[in-house]
C-alpha cells in the first residue's frame, strides 16, 4: 500500500492503496465515485470508460501507479451541468434502455468527437466497437453520435 | 378476444378494492385514505399508493414495478400522469420499494403493462375525480360542468379556475368515488400523453453517472465479498484454505457456507469478505478449495444422447389425423433438423446485492431483482426469517432478461450480511455470473413436412428433443402442444423426447419462443420453397385457415406480417448480395412480425435493416416500445452466434473473449410500424425477440443460398 495521487475531475486526491488496484476499483471503493461500471475486469466491455487525457481508456485494466501525471475525467466529472453535445444527443435521442454502459459510451462518444467531428458510420463503428450494449441500443447510440456531431458544428465550439 | 375485455372490467374492480384498501394500508405509514400528510410545514395530498400532490404543484407518481430497462419506470407513470391531466414535465417518478399493497412487482412476461393498466389509470382518473368534486363543492356547480387541463380544473361558464394544489384540502374530503363512474381512456384518439416519444426520467443520472444501481450502493462500514462457487454445478465443499485467504491484505473473514441443494438458491460456497473488492479478488487467487461433485455433464455427451434418442419415437405429446398417411400421401416431403444450444443472459452488471442483518432481527437489501416478492420468500426460507423482518429496496436493474427472476445471488447476501452483522455487498465477478447462470435450454428440432397438390403445407410432424431432469422438462425446456402449426394443418404431430441434465435452467427473454421460432419458421422458408410459393404468400395461407382451435388470433398476425411486408417493399430486387427473409409470431400477449433485409459478401453479412410489424394495442411510450423492439432485435442476432457449452459438469466459457457479445458494427437499423388495434395495450420486452432470428436467417439464405440449421450460426459458415 502507498499513497498515489491522481487528479481527477479537476481535483487531486491521495488514495491509500496498492499500486497495481486498477483505476476503477480505486475510484468506487476508495473513493465512492460509482458512476464508472464494472462489467468484465478484462478491458473487453466499455462499461469502465473514463477519459485520461480526452482519450477513452478502460479503468479495469488501468493501475493507478501509470496515471500519476495525468487528468482522469470519470463520467461525474464530464459536463456535470450538462448541455455537451453528447448529453444532448443521448436525452434527445432516448439512447438508454437498462443504462449500466451508457456512462462508457457517453465518454467513447465525446473521445471520439473531439478528434472527429463529423464521423461516418463506418468510423462510429470503429471507434465505439469497444463499448458492449447487452440491451442492443446500438441503433440510437449511431444516431445519437451523430446528433452530437450536428449539435457541436451548430454551436461553432468543440464537442 | 371479448373474454379479455370482460376481464378487464374484472381486473378494475379488484383494483379499486386496492386502492381502498391503501386507505388502511396508508394509515401504517401514518397518512390517511386521500389524507393530507404534513411534511415541513406543508400538507400534501395521498389520494392513493401511486399519487403525492404537494402544495407547491409539484406531482409525485410512485412506480411499482423494477426497472430493467423495458422502460417501466417512465411509462407507468406517465398512464397515470394521463388520467390526472397533469403536465408530464411537473411529474416526479419515484420508486417503490417492495410493498405487498402495491400487488404484483414483477418484471417478467410482458405482464407489467396489462396487469398495471387499470391500477394505474384507476389512481390518476380517481385522484381527479376528487379534486374535480372539491372544486365543484367550492363553486357550488355541478362537477359535469368542470373541465381539467394541464393540473388545472376550470369552470368554462363562469370563467373561474384552480390549480390542483389549491384544492387539497377539499379533494382529501371528497369521499372515495367508485370505480365505475371513472373516466378510464383506452384509445389513442383520447390520448394526450400516452403514444408521445417521452425519454426515460431516469436519463439524467444515467449520463452523469449518479448512483442508480445496485452495485453503486454504499452503506457506512460497508464490506465487500465475493462467493465462490463450485464449477460443477451442484458441487459441495469438503475442504477450502480459509485461514490462509484470511491472511491477505485487506481481507477481513473468509469462511464455508455449507448451503443448500437448491440450484436456485444458496448453494455451498466459500465467501471472501474485505475492505475493498479489489483486495477480496485478489485474495481470490489464493483459495484452494477441495470440491465434491456429483455429476460430469457434457455437451458432448448431450449431443450424443440427442442423435441416439433422435432415431427412437419419443412421447407422442399430441396427435391430430393420422401424420404418417399424410405425409405418405403428400405431393412432396421437406425433412430438415435444427439445433440451438444452450445460452446465457450475460447482463451487463453482473450480480450484485448489498444488504445489512440489524441486532433487531431485521435485514434490509438493496438489490437488482425482477421479482422481489419471490426473493423475500427465498431468502426468509433459507435463512429461516419471517418475510416481515426483511425489507428490499428496487434498485436499477443493470439488464433483466430473466436472469434476476432468479434470486442466487441476494440469498447469498443475505447469508453472508448475516454472518457478518455490518452492511455487505456481495458483487460477482464476470466469470461468476457467465459460469453459474440459469442457462437458456438447448434443443433439437426434427422437422418433416407434407406438401399437397395446391401447394399448400397439410401435415406436419415434429420430434422436439430437450432437457429436463426426473424426465419432466426443466424451466424455459418445454414447448406447449397448442404450439403453431398446430391447428394450422390437418395432420399434425409432436413427439418429445428428454435427455436428463444436471445444469440450471431457467426463463431467457421469451422463454421458449426466443429458440424455437427461429427452427419453426426457418422450415417454414424451405417448405415455401419446395412448394415453389412466395414467401408472404406461403405464411399468409397457412394463417388463412385452422383447425379446431387456432394456435394464434390469425388476423392479428397476419396483419403484423402484412404491414412489416409493405414496409419493407416485399417482392422487391434488393439488389445483388442482398437478400429479403421474413417471419411471424406471436408470444406473450403481442404479435410481431419482422423482415429483414441483408447484404453478403462471401460467408460475411451485413444486417442493414429490418422492418417491424406490430400489435400490442395502443402505444404507451412510443419512445420505450421502439426501443424495446430496437434492442430486442440485436440481441437475437448477438445471441445467436453465441453458446455455452459444458465440459465435466463445468461451463467453459468464461468472460465476453468467448461470450462475444454483439457490437455496434453488427446492429441493424430497425424501423418500428405499430398497428394500434383496439384491444388492451400489451408489454413489449419479449414479443419482439423471437421472430428476428428466423427472418435475418431467412434473409441471409436469401442473399446466400446458405440454410442456417444450427447456433452459433458460425457452424454453418456464416459471419455476421
Amino acid at each position: 500500500m502507498g499513497q498515489i495521487t491522481l487528479s481527477i475531475n479537476g481535483e487531486k486526491h491521495a488514495v491509500d492503496v496498492s499500486p497495481d488496484t486498477p483505476l476503477l476499483w480505486a475510484l468506487r471503493d476508495h473513493l465512492d465515485m460509482v458512476g464508472t461500471k464494472y462489467g468484465c475486469g478484462v478491458g473487453l466491455c466499455g462499461s469502465c470508460t473514463v477519459l485520461i487525457d480526452g482519450e477513452a481508456v478502460r479503468a479495469c485494466t488501468m493501475p493507478v501507479e501509470a496515471l500519476e501525471n495525468v487528468e482522469i475525467t470519470t463520467i461525474e466529472g464530464f459536463h456535470p451541468a450538462g448541455g455537451h453535445p453528447v448529453q444532448r444527443a443521448w436525452q434527445e435521442e432516448d439512447v438508454a434502455q437498462c443504462g449500466y454502459c451508457q456512462g462508457g459510451q457517453v465518454l467513447a462518444a465525446a473521445a471520439l468527437l473531439k478528434t472527429n467531428p463529423d464521423p461516418s458510420d463506418e468510423e462510429i463503428e470503429d471507434a465505439m466497437g469497444g463499448n458492449i450494449c447487452r440491451c442492443g441500443t446500438y441503433p440510437r447510440i449511431r444516431k445519437a453520435v451523430k446528433l452530437a456531431a450536428r449539435y457541436a458544428s451548430e454551436e461553432g465550439g468543440e464537442a | 378476444m371479448s373474454a379479455r375485455r370482460k376481464s378487464d372490467v374484472d381486473t378494475s374492480r379488484r383494483a379499486f378494492l386496492k386502492v381502498s384498501l391503501a386507505a388502511s394500508g396508508a394509515l401504517v405509514v401514518g397518512v390517511g385514505w386521500t389524507g393530507l400528510v404534513t411534511a415541513a410545514g406543508e400538507e400534501t395530498w395521498v389520494p392513493n399508493l401511486y399519487v403525492r400532490i404537494h402544495p407547491d404543484g409539484r406531482v409525485t407518481i410512485v412506480s411499482k414495478n423494477p426497472e430493467a430497462g423495458q422502460g417501466v419506470k417512465t411509462a407507468f407513470p406517465m398512464v397515470v400522469a394521463e388520467h390526472l391531466e397533469i403536465p408530464w414535465e411537473r411529474v416526479e417518478v419515484e420508486q417503490a420499494p417492495l410493498d405487498d399493497r402495491y400487488g404484483r412487482q414483477v418484471v417478467g412476461g410482458s405482464r407489467g403493462t396489462p396487469d398495471g393498466w387499470n391500477d394505474l389509470r384507476i389512481a390518476g382518473a380517481g385522484a381527479l375525480y376528487m379534486l374535480t368534486r372539491a372544486a365543484a363543492a367550492q363553486w357550488n356547480v355541478p362537477p359535469e360542468s368542470l373541465a381539467a387541463v394541464n393540473g388545472v380544473i376550470r369552470h368554462e361558464e363562469s370563467g373561474r379556475s384552480a390549480a390542483y394544489e389549491t384544492l387539497l384540502e377539499g379533494a382529501a374530503r371528497q369521499p372515495v368515488p367508485d370505480v365505475s363512474v371513472l373516466k378510464l381512456k383506452n384509445r389513442p384518439e383520447e390520448f394526450k400523453l400516452l403514444g408521445r416519444f417521452v425519454p426515460g426520467v431516469d436519463n439524467a443520472r444515467i449520463i452523469h453517472g449518479k448512483p442508480l444501481f445496485g452495485c453503486d450502493v454504499r452503506m457506512e462500514g460497508m464490506l465487500y465479498a465475493q462467493y465462490v462457487k463450485c464449477p460443477v454445478f451442484g458441487g459441495r465443499v469438503k475442504k477450502a484454505n480459509t485461514p490462509e485467504v484470511e491472511r491477505q491484505p485487506g481481507i477481513v473473514r473468509a469462511f464455508v457456507v455449507k448451503g443448500t441443494d437448491n440450484l436456485s438458491g444458496l448453494m455451498p460456497g466459500v465467501a471472501i469478505v474485505g475492505e475493498t473488492w479489489w483486495a477480496v479478488n485478489k485474495a481470490r487467487e489464493k483459495l484452494k478449495v477441495d470440491w465434491e461433485t456429483t455429476h460430469a455433464d457434457s455437451s458432448e455427451g448431450y449431443a450424443l444422447e440427442a442423435a441416439k434418442l433422435a432415431r427412437g419415437d419419443g412421447e407422442t405429446m399430441r396427435h391430430d389425423g393420422d401424420v404418417e398417411t399424410a405425409l405418405e400421401g403428400a405431393e412432396k416431403v421437406v425433412e430438415a433438423s435444427y439445433y440451438y444450444p444452450f445460452v446465457s443472459h450475460a447482463n451487463l452488471e453482473p450480480q450484485v446485492a448489498t444488504a445489512v442483518y440489524h441486532e433487531s432481527g431485521k435485514l434490509e437489501m438493496r438489490a437488482p431483482s425482477q421479482n422481489p416478492r419471490g426473493a423475500r420468500a427465498l431468502i426468509a426460507r433459507t435463512l429461516g426469517m419471517n418475510e416481515r423482518d426483511i425489507h428490499i429496496e428496487l434498485e436499477r436493474i443493470g439488464g433483466g432478461f430473466g436472469r434476476r427472476l432468479t434470486h442466487d445471488y441476494m440469498v447469498e447476501t443475505a447469508w453472508i450480511a448475516r454472518e457478518m452483522r455490518v452492511p455487505v455487498q456481495l458483487q460477482w465477478t464476470r466469470e461468476d455470473d457467465l459460469q453459474h447462470d440459469f442457462y437458456r435450454p438447448a434443443a433439437w428440432h426434427h422437422f418433416r413436412a407434407g406438401i399437397d397438390g395446391d401447394g399448400r403445407m397439410s401435415a406436419f410432424d415434429h420430434h422436439f428433443i430437450t432437457f429436463g431432469r426426473g424426465g419432466e422438462p426443466v424451466s424455459g425446456a418445454s414447448l406447449s402442444s397448442s404450439h403453431y402449426p398446430a391447428g394450422l394443418v390437418k395432420d399434425f404431430r409432436l413427439r418429445q423426447s428428454i435427455i436428463e441434465c444436471n445444469v440450471p435452467t431457467g426463463p431467457w427473454r421469451s422463454p421458449g419462443h426466443s429458440a424455437y421460432c427461429w427452427a419453426y419458421q426457418s422450415f417454414f422458408d424451405e417448405v415455401a420453397l419446395a412448394a415453389e410459393k412466395d414467401q408472404l404468400e406461403f405464411r399468409l395461407d397457412l394463417l388463412s385457415r385452422s383447425f379446431g382451435e387456432p394456435p394464434l388470433d390469425l388476423a392479428r398476425t397476419a396483419g403484423t406480417l402484412k404491414k412489416a411486408a409493405q414496409a419493407a417493399g416485399w417482392g422487391r430486387d434488393p439488389g445483388p448480395g442482398r437478400g429479403l427473409g421474413m417471419a411471424f409470431h406471436y408470444d406473450h400477449g403481442g404479435f410481431v412480425s419482422h423482415v429483414a433485409q441483408v447484404h453478403a459478401k462471401g460467408n460475411r453479412v451485413r444486417v442493414e435493416k429490418v422492418w417491424s410489424g406490430i400489435d400490442v394495442g395502443p402505444v404507451i411510450n412510443l419512445s420505450g416500445a421502439r426501443n424495446q423492439v430496437e434492442g430486442a432485435v440485436v440481441d437475437a442476432l448477438s445471441t445467436s452466434q453465441l453458446e455455452i457449452t459444458f465440459a465435466e459438469g463445468a461451463v467453459q466459457q468464461s468472460n465476453f473473449h468467448d461470450y462475444a457479445l454483439a457490437t455496434i458494427d453488427q446492429a441493424p437499423e430497425v424501423e418500428c410500424h405499430f398497428i394500434q388495434s383496439d384491444f388492451p395495450p400489451m408489454g413489449l420486452g419479449e414479443p419482439p425477440m423471437a421472430p428476428a432470428p428466423p427472418a435475418i436467417a431467412n434473409a441471409i439464405f436469401a442473399a446466400t443460398g446458405v440454410r442456417i440449421r444450427e447456433q452459433p450460426w458460425s457452424r454453418a459458415g456464416i459471419i455476421v
